[in-house]
This record gives C-alpha cells, sequence and structure tokens, in this order.
C-alpha cells in the first residue's frame, strides 16, 4: 500500500516549462509516474514533456483530475505556488524548490491550515517522495530504489540516497522514501511521517536520517519510546563532528527548543530503543539489526 | 602570494554553529548602528547616537549630542563587545580572550569594547584606542574582529533593564516575541535557569502583533502606566519591522526604562533571512565584507557553502547531509576533518575547480577527499570534471575519490585509467580509510 503516493497518483509540475521543471518531470514520467499535466502562468495551451500545459492550477485540476502537485517554481513565487495549489484542492503538495524566504513559508503554512488543513505538503527544500515501482515525484535518482517494506524519512537529499543504496544493496527494499527537507518551516516533519508510517500495513520497519538542529528527532524518539510507534527502527544523525562554535544569536538557539546537539538527540533515539549507526557507512546494516530484533 | 593570503583569512573565523544548524539557509548580520537606524525609523526608540570613524569625529559627535555622559561602542558584529578588549597587533591575545570570557581581571592600559565619556576629549581618546584595533571577545575568540567604526550615544539613567527578542519558531512555524525582565544578561542563563521568567508570544504574521498582545507584553515587563503605553507601542512597531524586512532574529538587550518613564532600546541586534535579501536591496547594502569570511564568501559566489575547521583531511561533497556525514566518517575512522564543503546537489566542473582551490588555499590539508553521490548527474560526467579540475591546478596532496550512483563503473574506469595519482575508493568506509592512511603518510 505504501504512503503518499502510489499508481493511483496523478500528478501536475508547477513550473514545469522552466529547465529543472522539465528535466525532472521528464524523469519521472520515464519512471512511470503518472504525470498528467503541468502549470505555468502564461503559458497554458501549449504542451510540455508530452502533457498540457495550464495557466492556472484549478484549470489543471478540472482537465486532468491531478490530487498531487511537485513545484519547481522558483523561491520568490514559490509560497504562491504552493496556496494555489492548496486552493484548486489538490491533496498532496511536493515543494522541491529550495530557498524560499521564511516568512513565506509562514505565510504559505497557516494558509494551508486556516483554509485546507487536509492538505499534505511535504517540503520545501526536499528531493520528494518515492514510492518504489509505482511513483517517482522528485528529483532522487529512481534505479537505486527497490520495492519492499522499509519506510525511509530524511532531512537531507543525498543522504537519503546514500541510506536507500545501502539497503537496496543489502537486498532491502523500500515501501515509501520521503525526504521532508531542511527548512526551518515546513509542512511535514519526522513525527507526521513516522505516524503515517505505523499505520501503513506494508511497511515493516523505519529508517530515519536526522541532522543537528532543532529538537525534530527527539520529538521522533518520544513517539518511539511512548509507544506509538511500534516498528523497528534505525537512525543516523549527521553532523557529530561539526563542532559547537558560535551560536545564531541567543534568541534563536532558545526559541528553536533543545540543544540541537547530535549527542542529546543520539540519547534520546537510543533511549527509545532505536538503534543508531554510528558511521554513515553502517545505515543499511542498522537497520538490518533492528528488523532482527 | 594569493594563495597565503587566502590561507590567513580563512584561519581568520572559527565555525559557526548556525551554518550547521541552517544549512545553506544563512543570516546576514548587520552592526548595532544600523539596526537602530532600522528601528529608530520603525518607531522604536533609541538613544541619540552618531556613527563615526576616527577620533577626530568621536570629539565633534560628542560635541553635537551634548550630553554630560556618553558611551563609546566598537561596532563589531559579534556579540560580548562590554567585556570585550581591544589589541593591537603587538598585543597579547590569548590574555585579552582570557579577560574578555572572564576569566582573569583587565589589565592597566586595556581598552574595553564599550567606555563611559564624560568629555569630548575622552570621547576622541576612546574612540583612538578603539578604531583600527581588533576586538576580541568570547564570541570571537583570539582572532577577534577589526573594528573599523565607533558609535558615539547618549546615555541615560537607567530603571530598569528589560529583554526583547523575536525569531521564527520551527514547532509553532510563526514568528515568536520573547520577553523578560531579567535585562542585560546572558538570555540563555535565564533560560536554563528561570524559563518562568521568559515571556512567549507567539506572533500570527497575517495579523501582525495585535494591541492585546502589546498590552499584555507590556504587563509581563513590569511597565505600568504611560511606560506600559510606550512599552507596548515599541514592541508592536518592533514586530511589524521584523515581518517587513524578512528579519531572522532580533535582540534588544538591554531595552531600558528611564527615569523619565521612556522606553529605549539601549543596544540592537538583528539579523536578515539571506533568502529575502533580494527584496531588501537596502539592508543588503548594508553588508560588512570585512565581518565576513572571505574563503566562504568566495565559495557562496560559486554556489559552494563552505566552513573551515581545524583538521587536516579536506573533503569536497555533494549535499549539505552528506557533507555532514562524510565528516563524521572521517573523524569515526580517525582523522580530522579540515573543512564542510558541499557543492550542491549536482557538481559541474566549475564548481569542483572552485572547490579544490579552497580547500587546497589552506596549508594544513595534507589530503582531498572527494564523496559524490551521483543521482541524477551521472557519475561519469563527475567523474571528467574532477579531472578537468585536477589539470588545472597543482595538486600537491594526495586524492581519494568514491563515486556512487548512476554510471559508477564508467566513473571509476575514467579516473583509475586517467594516468594521474588519483585514489579510486569504492563504498564510504573504503574511502575514509584511504584517506586518513594517505593523510598519515601511508
Amino acid at each position: 500500500m505504501s504512503i503518499l503516493v502510489n499508481k493511483a497518483t496523478r500528478l501536475i509540475c508547477q513550473g514545469i516549462t522552466g529547465k529543472a521543471g522539465e528535466f525532472h518531470s521528464t524523469q519521472c514520467k520515464e519512471y512511470g509516474t503518472n504525470l498528467v499535466g503541468g502549470v505555468t502562468p502564461g503559458r497554458g495551451g501549449q504542451s510540455a514533456v508530452g502533457v498540457p500545459v495550464f495557466d492556472t492550477c484549478v484549470e489543471a485540476v478540472e482537465k486532468t483530475g491531478a490530487n498531487a502537485t511537485m513545484i519547481f517554481v522558483p523561491p520568490p513565487f514559490a509560497a504562491d505556488s504552493i496556496m494555489e495549489a492548496a486552493d484548486a484542492g489538490i491533496e498532496l503538495i511536493i515543494t522541491i524548490t529550495e530557498g524560499i524566504p521564511v516568512v513565506d513559508m509562514v505565510r504559505a503554512v497557516a494558509y494551508l491550515k486556516a483554509h485546507r488543513p487536509n492538505v499534505r505538503l511535504i517540503g520545501p527544500n526536499c528531493p520528494g517522495v518515492i514510492t518504489p515501482g509505482q511513483c517517482k515525484i522528485g528529483i532522487m535518482p529512481g534505479y537505486i530504489h527497490k520495492p519492499g517494506r522499509v519506510g525511509v524519512v530524511s532531512r537531507s537529499g543525498t543522504l537519503t540516497y546514500e541510506a536507500v543504496w545501502q539497503l537496496t544493496s543489502l537486498g532491502i527494499g523500500q515501501s515509501t522514501c520521503v525526504g521532508i527537507g531542511g527548512d526551518p518551516v515546513n509542512g511535514t516533519s519526522f513525527s507526521d511521517v513516522l505516524r503515517m508510517f505505523e499505520a501503513d500495513p506494508d511497511t515493516d520497519a523505519i529508517m530515519m536520517m536526522g541532522e543537528i538542529g532543532g529538537n525534530a528527532e527527539e520529538q521522533a524518539a518520544e513517539l518511539k519510546r511512548t509507544g506509538v510507534i511500534t516498528k523497528p527502527m534505525a537512525a543516523f544523525i549527521a553532523g557529530q563532528t561539526a563542532p559547537p562554535g558560535k551560536r545564531m544569536g541567543h534568541a534563536g538557539a532558545i526559541i528553536s527548543g533543545g540543544s540541537g546537539a547530535a549527542s542529546d538527540k543520539i540519547a534520546a533515539l537510543l533511549e527509545a530503543g532505536i538503534i543508531v549507526a554510528k558511521s554513515p557507512a553502517d545505515m543499511g546494516t542498522s537497520l538490518q539489526q533492528a528488523m532482527r530484533g | 602570494m594569493r594563495t597565503r593570503l587566502l590561507a590567513t583569512e580563512l584561519s581568520k573565523k572559527k565555525a559557526d554553529l548556525s551554518q550547521w544548524d541552517t544549512r545553506n539557509r544563512k543570516s546576514m548580520k548587520i552592526h548595532e548602528y544600523q539596526a537602530k537606524e532600522l528601528m529608530r525609523a520603525a518607531g522604536v526608540a533609541t538613544p541619540d547616537g552618531i556613527v563615526v570613524s576616527t577620533p577626530e569625529e568621536a570629539f565633534a559627535a560628542f560635541t553635537k549630542l551634548g550630553a554630560p555622559l556618553q558611551v563609546v561602542k566598537a561596532q563589531v558584529h559579534a556579540g560580548g563587545r562590554g567585556k570585550g578588549i581591544a589589541v593591537g597587533p603587538e598585543d597579547d591575545r590569548k590574555n585579552a580572550l582570557e579577560v574578555a570570557s572572564g576569566r582573569r581581571e583587565r589589565g592597566p592600559g586595556m581598552a574595553k569594547g564599550v567606555q563611559l565619556v564624560k568629555t569630548a576629549e575622552e570621547a576622541r581618546a576612546a574612540a583612538a584606542s578603539l578604531l583600527g584595533k581588533t576586538l576580541v571577545t568570547y564570541q570571537t575568540g583570539e582572532v577577534g574582529s577589526k573594528i573599523n567604526k565607533v558609535l558615539v550615544t547618549v546615555g541615560h539613567d537607567i530603571v530598569k533593564e528589560l529583554y526583547l527578542g523575536l525569531a521564527i519558531d520551527r514547532g509553532l512555524q510563526c514568528p515568536v516575541l520573547m520577553a523578560t525582565t531579567e535585562g542585560g544578561v546572558d538570555i540563555e542563563t535565564v533560560a536554563h535557569e528561570t524559563p518562568e521568567k521568559i515571556h512567549r508570544e507567539a506572533i500570527d504574521i497575517g495579523v501582525g502583533l495585535a494591541d492585546f498582545q502589546g498590552r499584555k507584553v507590556a504587563k509581563a515587563l513590569g511597565l505600568q502606566g504611560k511606560t506600559a503605553a510606550r512599552g507596548a507601542a515599541l514592541v508592536k512597531a518592533l514586530v511589524k519591522l521584523a515581518i517587513e524586512t524578512d528579519a531572522s532574529l532580533i535582540e534588544i538587550n538591554p531595552l531600558i526604562v528611564t527615569e523619565t518613564g521612556e522606553v529605549m532600546a539601549l543596544d540592537g541586534k538583528m539579523n536578515f533571512d539571506d533568502n529575502a535579501l533580494y527584496r531588501h536591496p537596502d539592508i543588503a547594502a548594508m553588508v560588512d565584507v570585512d565581518e565576513e569570511d572571505a574563503a566562504e564568501l568566495r565559495a557562496g559566489k560559486s554556489g559552494l557553502s563552505y566552513v573551515n575547521l581545524d583538521g587536516d583531511i579536506a573533503c569536497l561533497v555533494n549535499g549539505a547531509g552528506l557533507a555532514m556525514s562524510t565528516m563524521d566518517l572521517i573523524k569515526y575512522h580517525g582523522g580530522e576533518p579540515a573543512n564542510f564543503l558541499d557543492v550542491g546537489g549536482g557538481a559541474n566542473k566549475d564548481q569542483v575547480l572552485e572547490g579544490f582551490r579552497i580547500l587546497l588555499a589552506e596549508p594544513r590539508v595534507k589530503a582531498v577527499l572527494v564523496n559524490i553521490f551521483g543521482g541524477i548527474m551521472k557519475c561519469d560526467i563527475i567523474a571528467l570534471a574532477i579531472l578537468a579540475a585536477y589539470d588545472e591546478i597543482d595538486f600537491r596532496v594526495p586524492l581519494v575519490v568514491r563515486l556512487e550512483g548512476t554510471n559508477v563503473e564508467k566513473g571509476m574506469e575514467l579516473l583509475s585509467q586517467s594516468g594521474r595519482p588519483i585514489i579510486v575508493a569504492k563504498g564510504l568506509t573504503d574511502a575514509a580509510q584511504k584517506v586518513v592512511a594517505a593523510a598519515s603518510g601511508h
């Protein structure tokens, strides 16, 4: 069954006529994703990547029945595109764009909460979501994945590829891989994805790649510790050797909650019974160990 | 010569955690005098002041301001200026750092970063003791920050010292204002020891700070009567300024109440979201390149993200998460990473070349590890970029390359059959072991 995306997903790409949008739409389509259209204001009536282009999301949804979107719109306009997609009734919005102003994201997330609370936003600044063999939405290389029963969630791009590649090389397939993105204000947290994997009958175990900064990893650990998540988990925290150095400013350090240090995150994960890879080369084998119990 | 210069610049600044925490989302910093200019224009009261860059100007500024008690403040981005010590080329920086960190008494003739003055002559002398010197504070470390400007500002009788801060809360996904009566001290200590003394007010970005929230904050700050009304207005103006300018962080420490009941920002700190600077050219123009790490600026221009560290194994990686993991990997296998360098999701020849130049400018570097997960960007293309870059510079240390992803066999073959002394690794562990061995001369 997987989570978020599958064979039934009908995808449009906002920004499909841009260089990155066109390239990655092509890649997704070649992987087998059901790409049904694209949106670029002012380019309605044209076609790109073999699908029709529309001026607005509303029109794209009316004509194609799209239920998911992949956003490659440039940063100054990307938050507006997120709201446009939600307004058009699209349920899943995957935002790849990197460099969106934080204030714009605060506005977009507030808009979604107030007007479209059931919309699922992934990202921004993320590699996207893939259910191997069924549907790829994003910039990840499709071939490194293998259909299977391990859920993968990460804040990073290439580190996720690394972890997935290790799993695939060990013969361990993935149910769905989700990149939630590295921005301070985003649509979906580790905890959100963990709950989805817990509820998914086709996911047996979960691999999570965290990073220093913030306290999302601690919150995820708390879900495992309190039994909300019962499936076996392995994790890796990047940035263990990053020096503490100067702070980002006192208010920022306090307000984000938690110390953000790798050692605190690892301690919380271990206490929750999650296996933590000591070396990034051991992510796959740690998951294997977690599954053996 | 160019290499030596760059190396000196490289060693200037220590790594900054904010860059890890926020990945490529960096914040632009400005000076106190600039923050106060923005605040004043937005309706936040600040003491009168004049920023100057010579002792003579400081003398004139004191006379013009006309107040009997004034303050001369070094303008550097780092915090801890009040206890900071200005040093010249001959002075003992280690000792200055001990004093600036409160571990040793201040000796005679050591100039503090913030000085009280009572005459124009004293203002001139204070400015002379700071301008052109380097300010060492507990935040800058021994390297310090060059003082190019000082702010001459009117002193006030202080009845209360308060604190205001504003930042984006990741959990609540909105700006949050923090206020406490414990001003003038280290706010992290307050947060740690007496968190209940910090009042937090979440801000609806569509509404801004509502009037009732302003009244709540004023109450939490213990303000009464007309002073409370002034405080509420100030807080509202500050929040409006933060949202309009895409500020990622604002701190006023201390916010003071004067004998006449005025509420004023005695100090001011503002950082801005780099990603939003395109819509604030006036703020972007406030950048002080002397305060920025030259190598990091240079890297940024090529779309690279670079942070200098202490070790001797340089690494060039695609993606921030994998770059941090590569540092962890080197350390795990007994090596010390010399830097963090993220060339972005792909890796073209120009980026690899510029990356190599920056890495090799650091004389400590004894070996280089390239770790690229070629996703959409195919490994054979990356291998060609590495070879082209390799040939354009004098590669004085061993180079270990680990590629993974699309067309990896083709890429490895190109490297190993290139005739260059490039060490090809298979897998992360192999790469780490090979580069650690290479750095120690094996």
